[in-house]
């Protein structure tokens, strides 16, 4: 996609946003609510109209004109189900068998719930499962076409830690067939999971690359040292070390040394440690989680966007 | 034109399964065909046959009331209640065009309100034959009579349904929508009352202008609601 904006009047859902998903990624689209992710997977489905820019879906340019066919090789799965509760759970996915011209429909629907692990609740009616069930009808109806593209919202919301847990191994799979997967999600530890890249979006597009990347982008890298005793002269052990740019005490017996690669800087700190006489108890690469690279690019909006 | 069969299948039965299996929509379905046929059935059934004779305007026309009401109970749901349970956005991240799947919504909605009204009618002709005096009977089961609730009956079910659509997708209340398509229902009703008391005549002429001017506005209707519906505005806003 490439400056892709969706205004509603004169607010902004989200606008100027270019990147490319490859086929057969998953791709994590992160952000705080009212980010405009949903807004993105419904431009992106040819549900609703971008004001401005351009986009190519499952090999089509994202227009009107193609708008059916679009819709016809992808598959969206809205952050609420949105199941037929009084229907049973095959009756839904015979319902969207028939939307999708789906051949051999029975098949077909044998083969997804058991992919989800619902083949012995196919007779039972929606209104009657658990949401972590009903999520999974809902994985269950987006494989129904063998779509090229899936677009997942939110797929995890609400849900328990052990249903999420299977959701991921649901979208794991789809990605394990080449399926491109585009995945928003405010749950972190969730793209850290499942995504190939990830783009950071809070109205316009803040960061994208793989999640180990924007770490590395935004924090460098970093080597944790912990001694027994607090060291005399912390400065004249690593000030000087070829390789580090900075060092900071994190506590008494803590030291946390950024360095550019922490492969060359920490042989040459465990040196320079045990030449001054200090008991190294561990040395280990310190590693920031995606959260912290979520909120160093958008806690600062938050705090600007309010009155 | 062009419409997949097969979506529109797809549609279409899954209405008929959620409407046998909603208790509220059997029940109205049930409840307002009584409520139409028990003012003309108890004047028929009251008649001494030297009335026959005298008979002006046509109780059977009130019968008519029933296609121009009880499809609106469906239809006003078809689109907006769909939104309200949240799974309109689903179907429509499917390929079906709007055109079809307000078709395919129109064909569910008119099955049982043709089941409900020719059957309803069947029952009045029956008791009719077997309670009211042969005389009346035979004055008010004329086949003219007849043939005009056979004739309008679905020409008057597919235009409610069109009327209950349109207000389905321009809703965003259930209620609200059954409550304003009844309403627009009530001057086609007003119209059966009108011909009933013999306040339009009834003639050969009237009828099959009336047929006309319905086959018309059934087959616009389709476009008209086709037109309206807006995909974006559907999802999006909560107007």
């Amino acid at each position: 996609m490439t400056t892709l904006t969706k205004r509603f009047g004169d607010r902004v859902a989200f606008e100027d946003v270019s990147l490319e998903v490859g086929r057969g990624e998953v791709f994590g689209f992160l952000g705080p609510n009212g980010a405009g992710k949903t807004t993105m997977v419904r431009t992106l489905g040819a549900l609703i109209a971008p004001t401005s820019g351009s986009a190519t879906v499952a090999g089509l340019a994202l227009t009107e004109e193609n708008a059916v066919s679009i819709r016809d090789r992808i598959a969206v799965m809205p952050e609420t189900p949105g199941l037929y509760l009084r229907l049973t759970v095959a009756e839904n996915l015979e319902c969207f068998a028939g939307l999708y011209g789906v051949r051999d429909p029975h098949a077909r629907i044998a083969h997804v719930l058991s992919a989800v692990g619902l083949t012995d609740r196919a007779a039972e009616p929606c209104g009657k499962l658990s949401k972590g069930l009903r999520q999974r009808v809902s994985l269950a109806r987006v494989m129904l076409n063998d779509a090229e593209v899936v677009f997942l919202d939110e797929p995890t919301s609400g849900l328990d830690p052990e249903a999420s847990r299977e959701v991921y191994e649901i979208i794991q799979g789809l990605g394990d067939r080449g399926v491109t997967v585009f995945l928003t999600t405010h749950r972190l530890d969730e793209a850290e999971r499942l995504c190939h890249r990830v783009a950071l979006l809070n109205t316009t597009l803040r960061a994208v690359g793989r999640p180990d990347e924007l770490r590395a982008r935004l924090f460098g890298a970093g080597v944790e040292i912990r001694t027994r005793l607090p060291l005399a002269d912390p400065a004249g052990v690593f000030a000087g070390l070829p390789g580090v740019d900075a060092w900071e005490q994190q506590g008494p017996t803590t030291y946390l040394l950024t360095v550019s690669d922490a492969s060359a800087s920490a042989p040459e700190a465990v040196r320079a440690l045990v030449a001054a006489g200090a008991d190294v108890l561990s040395l280990t690469q310190s590693r920031h989680s995606l959260e912290d690279v979520y909120l160093s690019l958008i806690s600062g909006d938050t705090e600007q966007g309010e009155p | 034109m062009s419409v997949d069969a097969g979506r529109i299948r797809a549609i279409y039965r899954k209405e008929l399964r959620e409407y046998r299996r909603t208790s509220t929509i059997v029940a109205t379905m049930m409840a307002l065909p009584v409520g139409v046929a028990t003012f003309p059935l108890l004047f028929v059934l009251s008649m001494p046959t030297s009335a026959a004779h005298t008979l002006q305007g046509d109780p059977l026309i009130v019968l008519l009331g029933i296609p121009a009401l009880v499809p609106t109970t469906i239809a006003a749901y078809a689109v907006v209640g769909e939104r309200t349970q949240g799974s309109l956005e689903p179907v429509l991240t499917t390929a079906i065009p709007g055109d079809e799947l307000l078709l395919a919504k129109a064909l569910a909605a008119l099955l049982p309100s043709l089941v409900v009204s020719y059957g309803v009618f069947a029952l009045f002709a029956l008791i009719t034959t077997v309670f009211a005096h042969p005389g009346v009977a035979a004055a008010v089961l004329s086949w003219q009579d007849v043939s005009v609730q056979i004739l309008f009956t679905p020409l008057l079910a597919v235009l409610t349904i069109w009327i209950g659509i349109a207000v389905s997708t321009r809703t965003t209340d259930v209620r609200v929508a059954q409550q304003l398509a009844a309403l627009a229902g009530l001057p086609i009703l007003l119209v059966c009352y009108l011909v009933a008391f013999d306040v339009i005549p009834a003639s050969i002429a009237v009828a099959v202008v009336l047929a006309v001017v319905l086959v018309v506005a059934d087959l616009l209707g389709w476009r008209v609601v086709s037109v309206a519906f807006d995909r974006e505005r559907l999802i999006t806003s909560t107007r």
